[in-house]
């Protein structure tokens, strides 16, 4: 990677410089977190913002996207009832909620009343005090520049433990949001650990106020353990002027099966990024994607599928639906290490262009160094079939619904790879809104 | 109830149809035969409603109204149907939700009350059982994965349950066997009234044993050039085209 020190600084850059020297006493954890704050911070600013000559991040170049870097959200008043944000987030879905707002727990807010005995929850903080070297060893394995960020402004967060063989019944909801009138930047971090056998539904959500140029760069660790079973759906619901980045390390064990679907309608920069490490032999993996945009919005997935173990199976679906003048990047990469035979990965990715000016650039890769493996990929990117329109047209089906009814269509081979029924409608749900507000 | 006036249509900037004269009334199957390239599944098209396709000269009028001032959507509405000779694959779509959707939005633009679920589930049933449909198709993508004869069958259960004043048959016939030909020949004598007319598009006769039709045309290089009775089908069927792409040149 070329990351050479650039010379000179941006605003956002300058910004970030500032608010690390002026936060960095108040920051939470002691001596030792405050030198990996330290540290990391030292990662980025060796680097800078990322940005196009950096090949990871060529179509999200945060030099010029991120304008400037907006002072830390200070904490909500949780004696007042939970906002919309957090308390409408998900209706209609039975879930323990978990709040993590302006970057912290938020335990007033939060309802694990009745969780399962398997489900353990504490405090980011209160973790790492008793847990350094765990903490130490999990962020050394981090790369990125992005994370890096996180990892010095680290605000808050939780860590979730679900115990061995638990199958916890109803989804963890993981509630994020940032409320307040002012722009402001959250770095929530959460760690997530699902023992050997155990299954659970996990769900994010992030929200925050339209129109307001908020910032947040989220991290989150996920291990799934040997023969665990876990399900996790994302839904990306920033607000219009929200710009959003968010890292997920995964690590699945052996035989466990994972499925992931990452939803994007909101925030005018997205950057979704997955690095997932298939570490223990025959597991099995499903990662969908499914981006509603329109105006100049921007969102960018970007995963590294890491196969390092025997016989793991790889699938990933992105569909994004273009309106606007927007933009959706996709960068899959699959790597097969050596000696990771029998891996069988496929990675697909459409985009459907609604507008002229909307534009989709897909980048699939393929590192594979073991012979015995099944790797493919597939990219496209088109408008709707005038053919099948007058199919349907013909049919007495109104032109705009016929639209709707093949967009729908379209989004749904992604949403249907989720397991969980009520989630499926409620996405569904969420489509069927998007193309009620185009028109 | 159709009446088509010296139609002019150009496809691409080349001129397919040039100046067609057809007129159709309540009750009545009409054949359409004719040479490849003749302009059959053009005039099939553009009764539809097809975009691309220019409307240069001429009228159409279907039960009084100008045919080509309205939607593909509306046409439909108003009772045109259809028979893709290639039908296609909707992805994501189940034929059960497809229809559901087309048949109640017709409804809705003809002020109809739109049909329940329950409504809705047992007319499709009894339209897919007298064509011999398996229910599991109904809930698979539409005509994702089906073979030529089954898209052809699904184009008819279509048909069957949109009940069309009017219904183009484009080439339906092409590519099938004899038993899928019987089944699609049934889903068409079965609809036969004396409220409705048909227009069947074929390149051969062999249809025409399982549909009789009262009027036979031929159609070469863009016009009607000759119309008889249902013999005149099996005069074509025996000297074949060759007269008639001789005639046009």
């Amino acid at each position: 990677m070329n990351a050479e020190v650039l010379p000179i600084k941006t605003a956002a850059e300058t910004a970030l410089v500032e608010a690390f020297a002026s936060e960095k006493a108040r920051l939470p954890g002691g001596r030792e977190v405050a030198a990996r704050r330290e540290a990391a911070f030292r990662r980025f600013e060796a680097s800078g913002l990322p940005h196009r000559r950096m090949e990871e991040w060529k179509y999200t170049d945060l030099r010029t996207l991120m304008r400037d870097a907006k002072p830390l959200a200070g904490p909500p008043d949780q004696t007042r009832p939970a906002p919309p944000a957090i308390a409408d987030a998900l209706p209609g879905i039975d879930a323990h909620r978990v709040a993590i707002v302006n970057g912290a727990y938020a335990p007033a807010w939060s309802d694990l009343a009745g969780a399962d005995p398997g489900v353990a929850l504490i405090d980011l903080f209160a973790w790492i005090a008793d847990n350094l070297t765990a903490y130490q060893e999990l962020i050394a394995q981090e790369n990125d520049i992005a994370t890096a960020l996180n990892t010095a402004f680290v605000t808050g967060g939780v860590v979730l433990r679900v115990k061995k063989d638990a199958c916890i019944g109803k989804p963890i909801h993981l509630a994020y949001a940032l409320t307040g009138d002012t722009p402001a930047a959250m770095f929530p971090r959460t760690i997530v650990v699902v023992e050997p056998g155990a299954q659970v539904t996990l769900i994010e959500t992030f929200d925050g106020p339209a129109g307001l140029d908020y910032q947040v760069n989220a991290a989150l660790a996920l291990a799934v353990g040997d023969g665990a079973k876990v399900e996790r759906i994302k839904i990306g619901r920033d607000g219009t002027a929200a710009l959003h980045i968010s890292t997920v390390m995964t690590t699945i064990g052996a035989k466990a099966n994972y499925r992931e679907l990452t939803f994007t309608t909101g925030g005018a920069v997205t950057r979704n990024q997955l690095f997932l490490r298939c570490a223990g032999d025959a597991s099995n993996v499903w990662i969908g994607g499914a981006n509603l945009i329109k105006d100049r919005q921007h969102v960018d997935s970007t995963l590294v599928i890491d196969h390092a173990a025997r016989g793991c199976e790889s699938r990933e679906m992105f569909k994004s639906v273009l309106d606007g003048e927007s933009r959706a990047v996709f960068q899959g990469k699959i790597i097969v290490r050596p000696g990771a035979q029998k891996t069988d990965g496929k990675m697909m990715t459409r985009a459907l262009l609604l507008s002229d000016k909307a534009e989709a650039d897909n980048k699939p890769e393929l590192e594979i160094f073991a012979d015995d493996v099944q790797c493919g990929h597939g990219a496209t990117a088109g408008q709707l079939d005038e053919n099948l329109l007058f199919y349907l047209k013909a049919r007495g089906i109104p032109a705009k619904e016929a639209e709707a009814l093949l967009i729908q269509a379209f989004v749904g081979e992604a949403i249907d790879g989720i397991g969980h029924v009520g989630l499926r409608e409620t996405l569904n749900g969420r489509v069927a809104a998007w193309l009620e507000a185009r028109g | 109830m159709l009446e088509i006036k010296n139609l002019r249509v150009t496809v691409d900037g080349r001129e397919i149809l040039k100046g067609l004269d057809l007129s159709v009334s309540k009750g009545e199957v009409h054949a359409i035969m004719g040479p490849n390239g003749s302009g059959k599944s053009t005039l099939a098209h553009v009764l539809a409603g097809k975009e691309q396709y220019e409307v240069t000269g001429g009228s159409v009028t279907f039960e009084g109204v100008d045919l080509l001032a309205l939607a593909p959507d509306e046409r439909a509405a108003k009772g045109i149907f259809l028979a893709f000779q290639y039908p296609l694959e909707i992805p994501g779509v189940t034929t059960m939700n497809f229809l559901r959707t087309a048949l109640n939005a017709q409804r809705k633009k003809r002020h109809e009350q739109e049909l329940t679920a329950p409504e809705f589930i047992k007319r499709i049933r009894e339209a897919a059982g007298k064509l011999g449909i398996d229910q599991e198709m109904l809930r698979r993508p539409v005509n994702v994965g089906f073979s030529g004869g089954e898209k052809k069958r699904n184009e008819i259960l279509q048909m069957a349950l949109l009940e069309p004043k009017l219904a183009v048959l484009d080439e339906t016939d092409s590519g099938l066997d004899i038993d899928a030909l019987k089944v699609v020949a049934d889903g068409v004598n079965r609809l036969r009234s004396p409220e409705r007319a048909s227009i069947v598009i074929t390149h051969y006769q062999r249809l025409l044993d399982h549909i009789v039709p009262d009027i036979v045309h031929v159609l070469s290089k863009g016009r009607i050039v000759r119309t008889g009775g249902k013999e005149l089908a099996l005069e074509l069927e025996a000297k074949g085209y060759a007269g008639y792409q001789d005639e046009a040149a």
